[in-house]
């Protein structure tokens, strides 16, 4: 007789531990064929607000790890997921049908672990890129440096829910920001077993929170919460002149990505471009003399 | 001219037998006479040409100095702002294909036309927004004619300017700036702007059109090709057209946070780039081992400079409690000794406030640090019968919940408080939404570079103050902004890369 096999509870990761919403809602994923597979918390605000103060917690720890050891604690989470390939295209698969639809899920995790290692490289260059000594009419040493803006809210695609997902997160903590992000609602099993990915990669607790659960619940809270500096978000027109609206009760910077308009299987969807987005630049004047 | 109100004797009683030769002698006046060659009445600037706003209206731009109408300025309309964004866009495919070399050009020969014409500019700039003429022909002109300088020979190298990314223009940018730094301003937008091929619309202040629609006659004399740089005067209204206009590519915009939050809730949804250069509350850190005379001096040139009507203004004086008994009587007796008065007389410290509604802004906020217990100084100096003037003025006792340590005031008023520790100076400098600016004053420099790394500022002065260049990003966090102005940073701002 078969043995009967325990389902896994799916948790998110806020903090360094794995929870359910506060609220106790969760929704079903359903399966491409209609079966519902797994119940997803169905975060709140209040676990927004929870999970923006344990960014912020991990925030100035995160900064000051060097480049280089946030560089191989980058690379650690590809290790990870491609020792994980199978178990991630299956949670890619729970929405996607077919062998076509599984061969583009094991192409997604490939690209997603070929992006991880390239942020992972440019932890320790970029600044040698964004930064800048100035040469100023004067008698002073003048340099220009980045830093990371602080707690980073993010809003992922729809589709791509692995690889665009990644594609957010990865150029916000290179530079030491700590994020807050919420998943595709389409099919948010792949940022499940990414926070399992990252729990075990070496991410210190609170840099990378992952929440479960509805934009037109959570938006309107991203929008406008004050300790978030800075928004990345792939989301429709609606949802987009919501965050704009919000954005500006704090000078939030934003940046959308209408949906659909990104393809994050491209080179372009990479690099010091994504970088800089979320870094602030620090200019000192420091006098010359005696 | 203004005269000590006080007579030699009075002023000296009491304190330390300090040498001081002003008490002495009083001043002659000395003021600037250069011909600012103005106009009674000035139009818009759209396509190259002079012309008169469609609604036939105008208004007048007042010299803050004597309250007096300085010359009647055209007030756009939308029809106006329309037919200027239609200009910029026709001259952009032209514009943006001309070899960089030949933008370069075009740049370099209107800084040289500034720099020929820099006095009569910086007289007319001191009539029109009442900072001393000393300020505007030592600082404002010089510099916005090396802001032109420095991007002009950036113009053919576009493709130094992001590492890996093709660097296209924009199109056309909207730039609206402040009564500040008038042409300053004008320069640090067109100057970038210009270099990396977008074509312009702008609205400059309403209290301080002047220089702006003059420096149309050196774009003319530079022969720019009609329509890249378009002019619309005007207030607020004219300014909230320019922001949304279908055309603009991009917008621009210094000023308040206030308006700032305004412009982005305008352009919420619409995807269009922004960058913000917004208010600030600067924190000035003094440790006991500063050296305390140069940085008494820095105090007063980051307040008091262009009257404190400067969005990175030193208005926090954050002083090291053991040194604070040292420091405040050294700062007082320095405000005793700046000169109020006619901005256009050589000796002049502060000037005139730019404007009646500033001037009560100001002496609201400071009623408002006297009500909430702080303990306000001002020297008594003489204030000219006529036009806009406050005394510099000095809060001590401030704590950090009062209004004029929190709101920015934009005045010639500093608020100051004492710490004890290095972290309590971060905590408190840190502690607001604003995060443009920030000074520290000591002789440690491991002290300089921990404090430069965790002030949230985009701009930190070790051991100096206000300090300015075109080669040098500028720019805030937090609710001071975002984008930068100044060097290779600056010019990533306008362009679209990839």
């Amino acid at each position: 007789m078969p043995r009967l096999p325990i389902i896994k509870t799916p948790k998110v990761l806020v903090g360094g531990a794995f929870i359910r919403s506060e609220s106790g809602r969760v929704f079903p994923l359903r399966s491409g064929a209609g079966a519902a597979v797994a119940n997803i918390p169905q975060c709140t605000r209040k676990d927004l607000r929870n999970a923006v103060e344990l960014a912020a917690k991990a925030g100035p720890g995160w900064a000051r790890r060097t480049p280089y050891n946030r560089g191989q604690i980058l690379y650690r989470i590809g290790e990870m997921l491609e020792s994980r390939v199978a178990e991630m295209t299956d949670a890619l698969c729970w929405t996607r049908r077919g062998s076509a639809g599984r061969a583009a899920a094991a192409q997604e995790v490939s690209q997603t672990i070929d992006r991880l290692v390239h942020y992972a490289g440019w932890a320790d260059k970029y600044e040698q890129l964004l930064g800048s000594v100035n040469p100023v009419a004067g008698p002073f040493f003048n340099f220009t440096v980045t830093e990371p803006m602080g707690v980073v809210g993010l809003i992922a695609p729809a589709e791509a829910q692995l690889l665009g997902l990644v594609s957010l997160i990865a150029p916000a903590v290179v530079s030491g920001n700590t994020v807050v992000a919420l998943a595709s609602e389409q099919n948010p099993y792949p940022a499940i077993v990414l926070g399992e990915l990252l729990a075990t990669s070496d991410v210190p607790g609170g840099v990378v929170n992952l929440l479960t659960g509805f934009q037109r619940e959570l938006v309107p809270s991203f929008a406008t919460h004050a300790h978030l500096r800075a928004i990345t978000a792939v989301v429709g027109p609606d949802h987009a002149r919501t965050l704009g609206l919000g954005a500006a009760e704090s000078v939030k910077r934003l940046k959308v990505l209408p949906a659909g308009d990104v393809d994050f299987g491209d080179n372009a969807a990479q690099g010091l471009s994504w970088i800089r987005a979320l870094v602030e630049c620090k200019t000192t004047w420091h006098p010359i003399g005696a | 001219m203004t005269r000590p109100a006080e007579t030699p004797r009075a002023r000296t009683r009491g304190s330390a037998a300090a040498l001081v030769f002003g008490d002495l002698w009083e001043y002659d006046p000395a003021p600037e006479t250069a011909d600012p060659r103005l106009q009674e009445q000035y139009e818009l600037f759209i396509n190259g040409r002079f012309i008169a706003p469609r609604g036939g209206r105008y208004f007048d731009s007042i010299n803050p100095a004597t309250g007096r109408r300085l010359a009647r300025i055209a007030l756009a309309g939308k029809p106006d702002v329309d037919a200027a964004y239609r200009a910029a866009a026709r001259a952009f495919p032209a514009w943006s294909r001309l070899p960089g070399r030949d933008r370069a050009k075009y740049l370099f020969r209107i800084a040289r036309l500034l720099q020929d014409r820099a006095r009569e500019f910086a007289v007319a700039e001191t009539m029109d927004g009442g900072k001393p003429i000393r300020e505007s022909r030592d600082f404002d002109l010089p510099m916005a004619a090396a802001h032109f300088f420095y991007h002009a020979g950036w113009a053919d190298k576009l493709e130094y300017i992001v590492p890996g990314g093709r660097a296209r223009p924009l199109g056309v940018v909207g730039q609206v700036i402040p009564w500040n730094f008038p042409l300053l301003m004008l320069a640090w937008k067109l100057a970038p702007a210009l270099a990396m091929g977008n074509c312009v619309v702008l609205k400059p202040a309403e209290t301080t059109s002047v220089t702006c629609l003059k420096f149309a006659e050196i774009l003319r004399d530079a022969g720019l090709p009609p329509g890249v740089v378009n002019f619309v005067t005007g207030a607020g209204g004219v300014g909230a057209a320019v922001i949304a206009h279908p055309l603009a590519a991009k917008v621009a915009f210094t000023g308040s946070t206030e308006v700032g939050k305004a412009i982005m809730r305008q352009l919420a949804g619409t995807g269009k780039r922004m960058t913000l250069e917004l208010g600030g509350k600067a924190a000035n850190i003094i440790f006991d081992d500063a050296p305390l005379d140069q940085a008494v001096e820095g105090i007063v040139n980051g307040i008091f400079f262009n009257q404190g009507h400067v969005c990175c203004a030193g208005s926090r004086l954050l002083v090291q409690e053991s040194v604070a008994e040292r420091v405040i009587p050294r700062l007082k007796f320095r405000l005793r000794h700046l000169r109020v008065g006619d901005p256009l007389d050589k000796n002049t410290d502060i000037g005139a406030i730019n404007s009646k509604a500033q001037l009560a802004r100001i002496r609201g906020l400071v009623a408002a640090g006297v009500r909430e217990g702080a303990d306000c100084y001002q020297p008594a100096c003489r204030l000219p019968d006529q036009g806009y003037f406050i005394r510099p003025t000095l809060f001590t006792g401030v704590t950090q919940s009062h209004r004029i340590a929190r709101e920015e005031i934009f005045g010639p008023v500093l608020s100051v408080l004492t710490f004890r520790t290095v972290e309590e100076a971060v905590e408190k400098a840190n502690n607001t939404p604003y995060g443009l600016s920030a000074g520290v004053w000591t002789d440690k420099g491991s002290r300089i570079l921990k404090l430069s790394t965790e002030l949230k500022a985009g701009v930190v002065w070790a051991n100096t103050y206000n300090k300015f260049d075109p080669a040098s990003p500028f720019g805030g966090y937090k609710e001071s902004g975002f984008g930068r102005e100044g060097g290779r940073q600056g010019l990533q701002d306008y362009l679209q890369i990839g």
